[in-house]
């Protein structure tokens, strides 16, 4: 559980990040918090020729207010978006996720933007940016690109973050007014993968959805928006037997959940159904607290 | 003597030295020059390997050596028969045991095959990579009912089958105890028991000093003193030339008692073939192929019982997974026959095993060691009868105890020291009362549990009972000495993983010559100071260790009034030993300290007097005849989420007798430990593997230990029945916390689940077989995790 050999380059400025990645492309890993990074490097599924850490890089880490809501930075540690106010105030629902993101010491390290490039179909970042109709700043070779969620995640482990590109930074807009959101996810262990999560924003408009924006990890190759069951929300007026009825189409038609040692098909589909009853409950009610 | 140490909570004081990172552990041992070592490990479970070729690894910059088993010449040999079968009429025994490494054949993913010497273990580590093992793939052997079908692939070719062992004992007629049954309830029960997961892998510092001629070894074994002996025969030098030390090691649970492992058989030979020092510390990643396992058992049983519902028989016939190579014998399984028979009056009792070979990483003793298995068949059985004929789980369990006046009680079979299955002494009934008092059994199955229920809670509760079969011989010794300065020096032989060893035996020796227990320092497991014994298992360390501690100790006590008394001229009756003194009672100005006593004792000048000794020192051994039976009752209380099918255990209870107490706040320590493993056993950890042979899950990402979350608080009660087997009255600790958890887990879900009418005849549990046993789904377990730590396979190699 050693990592194999590998050339490591401490750069200080994106500019010399960018150097590196142009000369080094497929070649290099970029190293943010890495905690995915350096075990799959320790057991060996991962052996890049070169290594370019990030944590000595100017200007990464901030987590700023904007006129629409927060900028988080790519190295932003996820403890500090878990501790700030500001993501309390204006982004509650992220503010809400962030203890159920593995352990204490793992979000002392990890990093926002970390989580969300690695794009691990089973971390609940991505689900909740989605959600959240996050917005991705990433520097090319040549300017930079703001990237919408439903366009940022590509596949499993694959983003629009090319191998010469970085991800600056990450927007996270504010909620409509009348919004209400909730994240659960069900783990063996507090702090494991989850077998599923559900995220979700309501906005609603009386009792009446206005619209819906589900996604659930663990469930596919990526963060799974759940449209069916989004569809079947908007413009209804919200009831328990919608909420069950809702679920059963999140569970049976908007996923198909690969199986593993840990939880079968059936048993994910079920989960899921569980779940986005419970968070569009929670969602619903806090709408309606609003 | 009133009691100013023994039975007191005094805080362990190896403690501070732990949590600071002040010990010494295998790891920590730097020594110049020192070379460091990693394997190339089969990939495949079961294979034929033509050759290996290590050119590429030689050329590698960096490496020192390579060797594979051609290398080894005469050293090459498959290891000892740690533990030979017991003397049962008709047993089959077929000892196939593990080998340096692999020549020819494979026959466990994880298998060492050849080994790179470098100058530090990345480098080490590239060059196995570069290793080519040519290996033809076989048939794989990973289940245990295919294992006997016929023309199932042979694991050892040279056997008909992969039949290991063979085993019947029985006592009293079963086939006529079931004909005079009222009732007779039965049941296939699997039981699967994991990894013990310490929390440092094992490890071996070897050092050759070719000017001393001098072997000195660290390693992380449980029994120092077997593994010097051993490797001084094999490797053809004096057992004074060869030192093994087992420093402060983080975690036994039994799996570093088996030897030899490759890696010790391996790295003293590399260390003299280069005269230099080398190291190999033992990842995670290859803890969970190359330290051994326990794994599971299948029971056909069933037990015939009375109109009354009491107990008139019991037959089981089961399974057991051995893995590959049996060097540990038939330890496990044995304990699982006698264990089953657990507290209770057994007046017939058939019971038969066959011991398999797969192709799997072999299975040795893990904390509970087979134990937990037969527990988990005999409470099972109890709990059926119980429910078929509408009697209270607790009750059916009264019906059927010991009583007081059944010990010494002779179960009539053959236990794991040999011996035959006695228990010792105990007192059943009033533990049982007392944990049901305490979890409050009648009021919640009367009251509590049908408001829960009312309000949609899935709660349930239970309540099992368990055997420990403690503190079995041969022997351990102690040395004690004051020295000049006042101060005690305790050495023992037995090695120490945590169990407290530092503070419990500075208790037992403090407790007899009156000196501060901070006067007094304790070594273990070093062959330099103390040179005979076995080894730290089967939870007998306080009982034989311990003894032999106090049995020395009064030896020095002996000699230290004697030389009083003399000086002193007053009757040993008359003297006193408190705060490192002895004086004539009543007479403090007449106080000589232990220190200016040890140095009359031993003089500079005049003669010792020919047929006494020097100094203040008494070495002293102690011997049981046979182990000594600890028994307890848990008792829990749990809700089910019927949606998710987590589990939440709202209290944990339990009541244990282990005879005499020498340090209650380690013997908490003991149950909570132990209790947080047999939660993880219960429904947490799973080694899950395929119809090849890999394991699915070998990190701690897939396989999964309880989390202090995840264990509540452990509420307990101590009885003392004082062992009538030894001075001091112990019985063994060790393994009692992790014996019957399972057993209560599946009947506490089951309770909770009674409305669904799901039955829990298997361990470990979890959510996901929760579901399929409620929603009637089979198992579908994938190949390979999502997350990517489901199909990484041994350690390093390709």
């Amino acid at each position: 559980m050693k990592p194999a050999p590998f050339v490591y380059f401490a750069p200080q400025t994106v500019d010399e990040v960018m150097d590196l990645l142009r000369q080094y492309g497929d070649d290099a890993k970029v190293l943010a918090g890495g905690q995915s990074f350096i075990p799959t490097m320790s057991f060996r599924l991962a052996q890049p020729e070169v290594v370019i850490d990030l944590n000595g890089v100017e200007g990464l880490a901030g987590l700023r207010e904007v006129d629409n809501g927060l900028h988080i930075g790519t190295m932003c540690r996820q403890r500090t978006v878990e501790r700030s106010p500001l993501v309390a105030r204006r982004a509650p629902l992220l503010a809400e996720t962030m203890p159920s993101i593995a352990h204490p010491q793992i979000r002392n390290r990890g990093t926002f933007g970390g989580s969300l490039a690695h794009a691990d179909p089973a971390s609940e970042l991505p689900a909740v940016v989605s959600v959240l109709n996050g917005r991705f700043r990433i520097r090319r070779q040549r300017g930079e690109d703001w990237v919408a969620a439903d366009d940022f995640f590509i596949s499993l482990f694959e983003t629009a973050v090319g191998p010469e590109d970085l991800l600056l930074e990450v927007e996270i807009p504010d909620l409509a007014p009348g919004s209400g959101w909730a994240f659960q996810e069900f783990s063996r262990r507090q702090g494991d993968f989850a077998l599923v999560g559900v995220a979700v924003v309501l906005e609603l408009e009386g009792h009446v959805c206005r619209q819906a924006r589900l996604a659930l990890l663990s469930v596919g190759e990526g963060p799974v928006r759940a449209h069916l069951g989004e569809a079947a929300l908007e413009g209804q007026p919200m009831g328990a037997s919608l909420l069950q009825r809702v679920a059963e189409i999140v569970a049976h038609q908007d996923i198909d959940p690969p199986a593993d040692i840990h939880a079968s098909k059936d048993y994910r589909r079920h989960l899921a159904e569980v779940l986005t009853r419970r968070t569009l409950s929670q969602a619903v009610a806090r709408a309606a607290a609003d | 003597m009133s009691s100013r140490y023994f039975g007191q909570p005094v805080k362990r004081r190896e403690d501070p030295r732990l949590l600071t990172g002040g010990a010494l552990f295998v790891d920590d041992v730097h020594l110049p020059g020192m070379l460091h070592v990693a394997f190339l490990r089969s990939d495949f479970a079961h294979g034929r390997l033509n050759g290996v070729d290590v050119e590429a690894a030689l050329q590698h910059p960096g490496v020192v050596a390579v060797y594979t088993a051609d290398d080894l010449g005469d050293y090459w040999r498959p290891g000892p028969l740690l533990v030979p079968p017991p003397p049962i009429e008709g047993i089959v025994f077929h000892e196939r045991t593990q080998v340096p490494l692999a020549r020819h054949k494979v026959r466990h993913v994880g298998e060492p095959i050849a080994v790179v010497v470098a100058e530090s273990r990345y480098v080490a580590e590239d060059a196995v990579a570069e290793i080519c093992a040519d290996i033809d793939p076989l048939p794989v052997v990973a289940d245990m009912d295919a294992a006997l079908e016929a023309g199932a692939p042979l694991i050892h070719e040279d056997l008909e089958s992969n039949l290991a062992a063979h085993v019947v004992q029985h006592k009293g007629d079963y086939e006529t105890a079931r004909r005079q049954a009222t009732r007779v309830v039965s049941g296939r029960f699997t039981y699967d028991h994991g990894i013990a997961a310490a929390m440092e892998n094992r490890g071996v510092v070897a050092d050759w000093d070719g000017r001393e001629q001098n072997l000195r070894i660290w390693d992380t074994t449980q029994a120092p003193i077997p593994i010097r002996n051993g490797l001084a025969a094999m490797l053809g030098l004096s057992e004074s030339q060869v030192q093994v030390i087992a420093p402060f090691i983080g975690g036994g649970f039994g799996p570093k008692i088996m030897m030899f492992y490759p890696e010790e058989v391996l790295l003293p030979w590399i260390s003299m073939r280069l005269n230099r020092p080398v190291k190999w510390i033992e990842d995670r990643q290859e803890n969970f192929f190359a330290t051994t396992h326990e794994r599971g058992q299948t029971h056909e049983a069933e037990m015939a019982v009375d109109a009354a519902g009491r107990i008139l028989g019991i037959k089981d016939v089961f399974l057991h997974d051995g893995g590959a190579y049996d060097p540990y014998g038939l330890t496990v399984p044995i304990n699982s026959q006698c264990t089953l028979l657990g507290c209770y009056r057994v007046p017939s009792y058939y019971s038969e095993f066959k011991a398999i070979f797969t192709n799997k990483t072999l299975v040795t003793p893990y904390r509970g060691a087979g134990r937990q298995h037969g527990v988990f068949v005999m409470e099972r059985l109890l709990d059926l009868a119980a429910a078929e004929m509408d009697i209270d789980r607790v009750e059916i369990r009264r019906l059927n105890l010991l009583a007081k006046e059944d010990f010494p009680h002779d179960h009539q079979i053959i236990y794991q020291d040999f011996a035959p299955l006695v228990y010792d002494s105990g007192d059943y009934l009033p533990a049982v009362d007392k944990a049901a008092e305490m979890i409050d059994w009648q009021r919640f199955i009367a009251e509590e549990q049908p408001r829960l229920r009312a309000q949609g809670k899935a709660v349930g509760i239970g309540l099992v009972t368990y055997v420990e079969g403690t503190g079995i011989g041969p022997y351990e010794g102690a040395r004690v000495t004051v020295e000049a300065s006042g101060k005690v020096n305790i050495a023992t032989g037995v090695g120490t993983q945590g169990q407290g060893h530092f503070t419990s035996f500075a208790q037992v020796v403090a407790e007899q010559l009156g000196v501060d227990i901070a006067d007094v320092r304790v070594t273990t497991g070093d062959t330099r100071e103390f040179q005979w014994g076995c080894g730290t298992f089967a939870s007998r360390g306080a009982v034989v260790a311990g003894n032999a501690c106090h049995a020395a100790a009064l030896v020095v006590r002996k000699k230290i009034l004697a030389l009083a008394s003399e000086l002193l001229e007053a009757a040993e009756e008359d003297l006193e030993l408190v705060d490192g003194k002895v004086a004539v009672r009543g007479v403090p100005k007449t106080a000589m300290t232990l220190g200016e006593l040890a140095v009359k004792a031993n003089p500079m000048r005049g003669a010792v007097v020919p047929g006494t000794e020097p100094g203040l020192e008494a070495t002293t051994y102690f011997g049981p005849a046979s182990g000594t039976t600890a028994s307890g009752v848990h008792a829990m209380i749990l809700e089910v989420d019927t949606e998710t099918f987590d589990v939440e255990i709202l209290r944990y209870v339990v009541v244990h007798d282990c005879g005499k107490v020498i340090n209650p706040m380690i013997l908490d320590g003991q149950i909570h430990g132990g209790v947080a493993q047999g939660i993880g056993n219960a429904f947490y950890e799973q080694l899950i593997f395929d119809d090849e042979g890999q394991l699915l899950n070998a990190s701690f990402m897939d396989y999964l230990l309880p989390t202090s979350t995840d264990v509540p608080t452990i509420e307990g009660a101590h009885m003392v029945t004082p062992s009538p087997l030894n001075p001091l009255g112990l019985k063994g600790a060790g393994e009692a916390g992790a014996i019957p958890v399972g057993a209560l887990f599946a009947q506490a879900v089951e309770d909770a689940l009674s409305g669904l009418g799901v039955k829990i005849h298997e361990i470990p549990l979890s959510p996901h077989r929760l579901f399929d046993l409620v929603h009637g789904g089979g198992s579908q377990h994938g190949g390979g995790s999502q997350h990517g730590g489901g199909s990484q396979r041994g350690g390093g190699g390709r």
